[in-house]
């Protein structure tokens, strides 16, 4: 056993991979030599440069343990892998910090469409696609795959499976990013919503979403605990079920195999639901599952107390998975989608409002008995908002998924307002509170930096998130309204651009929301930079705080 | 609660747990999208209807490439106030040729499902140049390098060979005339328009961006957007209100 591990800890299957890098290599050499247009020629070239650099770095590391002696170091065979963790830390801040940018810059081109500057790359059409992606994918993949490498190693007291495999997970993910995100600004997209990468880009994520998954189970295999916690569940049906969505909705005929174009294999109605039923559950599964996941790890080591209910999470857990797949109609109600397919869609939605606030009770009733803590600790503080916009956004859903309500709300700026109630409240919130703990663990930190940083993070994004969510209830719902009014001699009250000129106010307050919301993301990522480098910040405690700090427990607990 | 301590399977052993998950989530998309691919009132065939021209599709590639979708709808609900904005609203087949479905989420800007010859093409590209100029409340992005730029015909046939593949009626007559037939459709005077029309029925036929001298990108997304709900004649449903 001693001697594999010792030959694990030479390879790691660093000479599979450096044949398949170089493989890959000599194949976008050959793919930009053919490459029909500048883009792809720049897209193989991303690849080239991918696996060249993947080459250079396992020789590099080869040499390194060559000459290293053999003591264990932290990153070694022995305990837990951590590294890819810090990594992920940082990406995914600095991820969260470029995409909630690019989300203002569109916010404030709809309410100064000069700010588009009529260039190619810069229209609102491009960089829409480029927000979503680097918020959802960029930020929140990079978050989940990061935060399920350390539960699941802590929740099974194992170290990461498969060698190499978990860098690779991570590079690879962030070389999707960089192509889908590249991909958008030159005009490569394949033009259905959250699904925007072209074929080869939705190829590469699968090989490795594989590898993450194989990844993830290989490290449940190696448990040392006879069961598979709670939190685990989460990752694996978000792990598993995105890959199911992600295969079918991305069905398609490439035009050549040397160019980006694709034709989706579904038309019309077939390809609608298709894909709303791949982007209701990216939401339900992506945005939802995952994150529940990081609420069942990190809200019971913060508050230092156990789950609440472990009978309500099976229940809910069981629930929200096979309800969840059947909410994607919602988003084409009174559209050319048979009645039936609508009906059904709108009567699971409202259904699953129960098993989302079944996870939400579970979550916030963990902290029965730790409640003071809220007003010490602005890390618990922040996860556990992030719980209670979980359960806004979870009962304003069912409510926009009735038929006569979406008659109104649907395709106005009340969706928007909805989706930021989740993405920005409840995925975002959530997310910085992972980061907060995860942060101090990875770098052997006392503390974070900063406790009374957190404290401001929390109420500039508190704030900011309130201006975007109730300046978009108001334009969407007057928007909605305006299209609808008829004047008493039965015409139409206003014309399509008079609803857009009313939205302009709002606009302006969004956008507003969105600049607070932005500077909260920098000063998280200026407290984790310090926190990173060493750094304790002298200052006062929050009032009633115990003597020592409240990290130490969630260190002392984390190992 | 006797069954909730049976979960201890799913708990320890994690391929049961796999397939339970898979099994779960399986079943919603099987039911409510599988029956879409055979239901009469998904696959009906509307008198009409037809795959786009060569250039009509090169200009939805445009379409799509620069993100329209994200601010225009092409789907008209059956809402009072919709068929009095935009037409009657939107049948399933009027959608089947399009890979993909560009039925939008949002509308920034109006549904489009039916924009086709409701403004002169004059109107579209002093739009598409500078929407302020012709509506000055307009928050649109311009496109004023789609005048400049000439479109891409040459893997045409590629492009039509790709849509037959997934499904669209394309003949071989239309695949071979792909790369003709997007020139011929901005060139009046050309002598293969006859067999060109008898190709695609309804097509519209002249110089869509006002510059006969070069096929632009603008001709493209101007005759796409010239095209759009105007292949179902609705009117022959109209005579008879028991058809609406």
């Amino acid at each position: 056993m001693n001697s594999t591990l010792t030959a694990n800890r030479h390879t790691g299957g660093a000479w599979t991979m450096g044949v398949l890098f170089a493989l890959g290599a000599i194949v976008s050499l050959l793919w930009m030599a053919k490459a029909p247009s500048p883009e792809m020629g720049f897209h193989a070239f991303i690849f080239f440069a991918f696996f060249t650099l993947g080459c250079f770095a396992l020789v590099k590391r080869q040499y390194d343990l060559a000459g290293a002696p053999a003591v264990p170091t932290a990153d070694d065979d022995v305990g837990y892998m951590d590294g890819v963790i810090r990594a992920g830390a940082i990406a995914s801040t600095f991820w969260g910090v470029v995409g909630f940018t690019v989300g203002l810059v569109i916010a404030l081109q709809l309410a100064f469409p000069v700010l588009n500057f009529d260039l190619p790359w810069t229209n609102f059409g491009r960089l829409r696609p480029l927000h979503t992606s680097a918020v959802i994918f960029a930020f929140g993949g990079n978050i989940l795959i990061m935060t399920s490498f350390h539960v699941v190693q802590r929740t099974c007291k194992a170290r990461l499976a498969g060698g190499l495999a978990p860098w690779f997970v991570f590079w690879g993910y962030q070389l999707f990013i960089v192509l889908a995100a590249t991909g958008y600004v030159l005009g490569i997209t394949q033009g259905k919503e959250y699904a925007e990468p072209e074929w080869y880009v939705d190829l590469w994520l699968t090989i490795v979403w594989v590898v993450y998954l194989l990844v993830f189970l290989g490290t449940i295999w190696r448990r040392r605990e006879p069961h598979i916690y709670v939190a685990n569940w989460f990752y694996l049906a978000f792990i598993l079920t995105i890959a199911m969505l992600h295969i079918v909705n991305n069905l398609s005929l490439p035009v050549s195999l040397a160019g980006a174009k694709s034709y989706s294999a579904f038309a019309g109605v077939q390809d609608a639901l298709t894909q709303w039923w791949y982007g209701h559950n990216a939401v339900g599964f992506f945005l939802t599952a995952g994150f529940l996941a990081i609420m069942y790890y990190y809200i019971p080591k913060r508050a230092e107390r156990p789950v609440y209910s472990y009978r309500l999470s099976i229940i809910h857990f069981w629930a929200l998975i096979f309800l969840y797949i059947w909410a994607g109609p919602h988003h084409l109600h009174y559209t050319a989608l048979p009645d039936w397919a609508q009906t059904l869609g709108m009567t699971f939605s409202i259904m699953l409002w129960m098993p989302s606030w079944g996870g939400m009770i579970n979550g916030l009733m963990t902290l029965s008995g730790a409640w003071d803590k809220l007003r010490t600790d602005p890390v618990l503080r922040m996860l556990v908002t992030s719980v209670a916009f979980y359960g806004m956004s979870t009962f304003e859903g069912p409510v926009m998924s009735i038929k006569a309500v979406n008659g109104l709300s649907h395709y106005t700026d009340w969706t928007v307002g909805h989706v930021h109630s989740g993405a920005l409240g409840w995925v975002g919130m959530v997310s910085f509170g992972a980061l907060y703990c995860v942060v101090p663990i990875l770098w052997n930190r006392e503390r974070l930096y900063s406790l009374r940083l957190v404290g401001w993070h929390f109420w500039i994004s508190t704030i900011g998130i309130v201006l975007y969510i109730t300046s978009m209830w108001v334009s969407g719902i007057l928007q909605g309204l305006m299209w609808r009014a008829y004047d008493t001699l039965g015409f139409l009250e206003y014309s399509f651009v008079e609803t857009v000129e009313a939205m302009h106010p709002f606009y302006v307050i969004r956008a507003l929301g969105g600049a607070v919301f932005v500077a909260g993301s920098l000063v998280m990522a200026y407290n984790l930079y310090r926190t990173m480098r060493g750094d304790l910040r002298d200052e006062a405690p929050f009032v009633g705080a115990p003597v020592r700090a409240p990290q130490q427990g969630a260190v002392a607990a984390g190992e | 609660m006797s069954l909730l301590n049976k979960h201890a399977i799913f708990e320890k052993n994690s391929i049961l747990l796999c397939v339970g998950i898979l099994i779960t989530v399986a079943i919603g998309g099987l039911v409510e999208i599988s029956p879409l691919f055979y239901l009469e009132s998904t696959i009906e065939k509307v008198k009409g209807m037809r795959p786009y021209t060569p250039l009509e599709l090169a200009g939805r590639n445009i379409y799509i490439r620069e993100g329209c979708y994200n601010c225009h709808s092409q789907m008209v609900r059956p809402f009072r106030d919709e068929a009095e904005r935009y037409g009657h609203y939107s049948l399933a087949a009027e959608s089947m040729y399009d890979h993909p479905f560009q039925w939008g989420s949002k509308r920034t800007g109006p549904d489009l499902a039916r924009v086709g010859g409701r403004y002169s093409d004059d109107w579209h590209v002093a739009h598409l140049v500078n929407p302020r100029s012709v509506v000055p409340e307009s928050i649109m992005p311009g496109y004023p390098f789609l005048a400049n730029k000439e479109l891409k015909i040459d893997d045409m046939a590629g492009h039509l060979a790709a849509n037959r593949g997934v499904g669209v009626p394309y003949t071989d007559e239309m695949i071979e005339n792909a790369v003709l037939d997007a020139q011929v459709q901005t060139n009046p005077d050309a002598d293969e328009v006859d067999a060109f029309m008898a190709r695609y029925p309804k097509a519209q036929v002249r110089d869509f961006d006002g510059n006969p001298d070069k096929l632009t990108e603008m001709d493209a997304v101007v005759a796409y957007l010239q095209m759009l709900g105007t292949l179902v004649d609705f009117d022959l449903y109209a005579q008879d209100p028991a058809l609406r």
